[in-house]
């Protein structure tokens, strides 16, 4: 069991959903706080929710006001980097390219690419946190 | 999957130096920075629980806000509640700088700003909005760890700058055991309370003082000796020998260089009458010798000039190079001069030269050479000589104001660039650049006030090396106040006003005549007693010094007329401690040395005293200790004079940064110059009050 959950961890790595941060937070993990990593991917999972919901409905009306979409994303980007999310992280980047260019287009494009990604992430988390 | 011992915090940072920090009895200081209490407000959930439980690693007393507004209102409500505060940029309900600058009109506390955003534009803004750091997010343990230097830093600043911030009143009490701990740490060999290398080396004592403050209870030499100022002073010094050093060298080998504990070399030196806070403060400066030595470079350097200033004045860098009080150990006999150059060349991995006098001299011309980094004569121009330099000039400029810039060398060769005004240049601005630690802002500052203030003075000479000059009257100063304390005379008092002027000026630049001759002025005063004082004896090694200067001092007899040709002459090279010893050869500071000069210092400071008292004034509201300067000035006589270059470059100093703790220092200096006795560690002064010089 062990080994798969080092396995599984692993590959997250490899595959570049998450980055060193998130290793950061596992030190930050001790038998006072047993659960951390876990509790802030619970967190952050909630949370971004909120803020996909909140450029989704954002993007839905259209009128596409790129700074608050870039503020949206800003935060975004900011807890996504915060757990080591790395291939999240990349997207927001890329969000916020388009926003700053008045790319609409690129804008919701990569928004659905970031969509995909923070739920493929938070399924193998959700995975990873079991195994262990 | 965890680590387990992560638990332990901070590792190498605050946990560890808490234990070392001065026997105080205080358990809060014992634990610094532990039980700091921090203000952590982020709109992201996700980070605030991330940072709260790194922040908790580290030890830290965290409370968590995810609106700005709450935040306010909590610290409105408990203004002395937190110790340092850490902020998002990006919130919803308020901008971060806001928040931000709210924060420094209100509590006055230091400020951290962080962000995923790492443009530079909005790093800029943080730093213009006075933020004392700025993370990028992700934020990282490590980052975290250190953030109580910027507490403590903070609290230094507000000591010495008594009116200057809410946290005076009820730090008025740390205050004194600031200007105790200063002092004190000047005197006893540095009650750093972070003997551990953390950057902050000054700052440990500042955190005691206000640890005890905010924990309530008595440090156990703070409080109302402030009001006998430099009761510092009057503790016995501790000489370090070689023999003593080498049983410290010993117990901290066997202890482990990372390990060692004042507490425990102190046991395993067995040696009576040697005091804790005496291992600790020479722990420190040990540590930055070894750092130094081991390639570190401008930080480390400043952290010798933290430790030079805030401890023994008798410690130059080069004596904190060697590990050894050497200029002490020279000055008071113990180590022959010639040993003492030897040893700090040993130690500067430079040629032994061992002035005529037999002084530290060379101790001295390694400072120089060390600190003129952009002498390229430097006789010790080599690699060790340079790099030194740019310590040097940190060093300086950390004497000056005690405070670990690391300030870049370059930065100061920025400044001196900036410092065109070779007239014009008054030392004060120079020193207020140099203490800005801030290059270009600094620079750029020091220019206007070198219009303001028209110098009368003739040609400056450009003094490159200003910086190396200045360092050799420090060290003169350093070798007279040891002298001083070894019971001479009131010399110390003048040197230690000197030497933060010197430092400052030299390390700003070189290229002010003022500053040299300010710096002339003053070196007399520095390296020997002040004519007034009795027992001018500590000229000789001064004297010495020119022989290395090198190639300013061409003549040995009569310094002060060579001395001022070769400044004339030299101005690249012109190291500032040339000339500050030729002034020193002359015994009478007031008249020899300042005969060319001393019109020019007199009036010069008066002038540059009022100039930048003014200007500082005008600029920095909140320092009245400018004022200071024109008392000083005014006093007329040689001590005053260098007080009121002191001041002046404080004040310069701290006009160019408001924020800076340059103002702290130069108020500290000020104080103390009054016999205010203020917190004065970074002027390597001890409390002691200029007024108390005999001239």
């Amino acid at each position: 069991m062990q080994r798969q959950v080092a396995l599984i961890k692993q590959s997250l790595f490899d595959q570049g959903y998450l980055d060193e941060q998130f290793m950061e937070l596992e030190e930050l993990q001790d038998d006072a706080n047993p659960n951390f990593v876990e509790e802030v991917a619970a967190l952050y999972f909630k949370d971004s929710a909120r803020l996909i919901n909140n450029i989704d409905q954002a993007l839905e009306r259209g009128s596409f006001d790129f700074n608050r979409l870039d503020s949206y994303m800003h935060q975004f980007k900011g807890s996504s980097t915060s757990i080591g999310a790395s291939k999240v992280k990349t997207e927001c980047t890329m969000f916020r390219e388009y926003c700053r260019a008045g790319n609409a287009e690129g804008c919701l494009r990569t928004f659905q690419q970031l969509k995909k990604e923070h739920a493929t992430l938070r399924k193998k988390l959700e995975h990873y946190f079991q195994a262990s | 999957m965890m680590n387990p011992s992560h638990g332990r915090g901070l590792g190498s940072g605050g946990g560890s130096s808490s234990g070392r920090n001065q026997g105080g009895g205080e358990t809060v200081v014992e634990m610094f920075p532990s039980g700091l209490r921090v203000l952590v407000v982020d709109d992201d959930p996700t980070c605030l629980m991330i940072l709260e439980r790194m922040l908790r690693t580290c030890l830290y007393e965290v409370t968590k806000c995810n609106r700005a507004e709450i935040a306010l209102s909590l610290l409105r409500k408990n203004k002395h509640g937190f110790d340092i505060v850490i902020s998002d940029v990006h919130m919803p309900d308020m901008d971060g700088f806001k928040l931000l600058e709210h924060v420094g009109l209100e509590m006055d506390l230091p400020v951290i700003m962080m962000s995923a955003d790492d443009s530079k534009s909005v790093v800029l803004k943080g730093v213009t909005h006075g933020a004392v750091d700025y993370l990028i997010k992700p934020v990282r343990m490590e980052a975290l760890k250190n953030i109580w230097q910027h507490v403590v830093r903070k609290r230094r600043t507000e000591w010495n700058v008594p009116e200057h911030s809410g946290s005076i009143e009820d730090t008025g009490e740390r205050q004194q055991q600031q200007h105790r701990g200063v002092s004190g740490a000047a005197v006893s060999g540095g009650e750093d309370g972070a003997d551990d290398n953390s950057s902050s080396v000054n700052e440990g004592n500042n955190w005691r003082s206000s640890s005890r403050k905010r924990k309530d209870e008595e440090g156990e030499d703070q409080g109302d000796d402030k009001e006998e100022d430099a009761s510092n002073l009057k503790k016995p010094r501790v000489v370090w020998s070689v023999e003593l050093h080498q049983q410290f060298v010993a117990a901290v080998n066997q202890l482990g260089v990372e390990k060692a504990v004042p507490k425990k070399i102190l046991e395993l030196m067995n040696v009576p009458g040697l005091t804790r806070e005496n291992v600790a403060s020479h722990l420190q400066k040990y540590r930055i010798y070894l750092r130094r030595l081991g390639g570190v470079s401008q930080h480390q350097g400043n952290l010798n000039n933290s430790f030079m200033t805030g401890q023994d004045a008798s410690f130059g860098p080069l004596s904190t190079l060697n590990g050894f009080d050497l200029q002490a150990l020279a000055v008071t006999g113990q180590l022959p001069a010639q040993s003492l150059a030897q040893l700090q060349a040993a130690g500067l991995g430079r040629p032994a030269m061992v002035s005529k006098s037999g002084l530290p001299v060379s101790s001295i011309v390694d400072e120089r050479s060390i600190f003129s980094f952009d002498n390229p004569k430097t006789r010790y121009g080599d690699g060790l000589g340079h790099h030194g330099q740019q310590h040097q000039p940190q060093q300086q400029m950390n004497l000056l104001h005690g405070i670990p810039t690391g300030m870049e060398p370059r930065q100061l060769a920025g400044l001196q660039q900036q410092i065109p005004m070779g007239n014009r240049m008054s030392i004060q601005q120079q020193i207020a650049a140099v203490r800005a630690g801030h290059s270009t802002q600094n620079s750029g500052m020091l220019m206007p006030l070198a219009g303001q203030q028209p110098l009368p003075r003739g040609p400056p000479p450009m003094i490159p090396s200003s910086q190396a000059s200045i360092r050799q009257p420090m060290l003169s100063n350093r070798i007279s106040e040891r002298s001083g304390f070894s019971g001479r005379n009131s010399i110390p008092e003048s040197s230690r006003v000197l030497p933060t002027s010197y430092t400052n000026l030299a390390t700003q630049h070189s290229s002010s005549s003022m500053a040299y001759n300010n710096f002339q002025q003053e070196l007399p005063v520095n390296s020997f007693p002040l004519p007034s004082a009795p027992g001018l004896s500590v000229p000789v090694p001064v004297r010495k010094v020119p022989s290395y200067q090198e190639e300013v001092n061409s003549s040995e007899a009569g310094f002060s007329n060579p001395s001022y040709e070769m400044l004339t002459n030299r101005q690249n090279d012109w190291d500032l401690r040339s000339i500050g010893i030729a002034f020193d050869a002359h015994q009478d500071a007031e008249s020899v040395a300042f005969s060319n000069s001393e019109a020019y210092s007199s009036s010069s400071m008066s002038r540059n005293n009022t100039a930048i008292a003014a200007t500082e004034h005008g600029r920095n509201q909140q320092q009245p200790p400018l004022l200071h300067h024109q008392v000083y000035a005014d006093g007329g006589n040689s001590s005053v004079r260098v007080k009121s270059e002191r001041v002046s470059a404080d004040s310069a100093a701290m006009a160019f940064h408001g924020q800076y703790s340059n103002q702290e220092d130069l108020m500290s200096a000020l104080l103390k110059q009054e016999g205010i006795a203020p917190v004065d560690t970074e002027f390597d002064f001890d409390a002691y009050s200029i007024d108390n010089i005999p001239v």
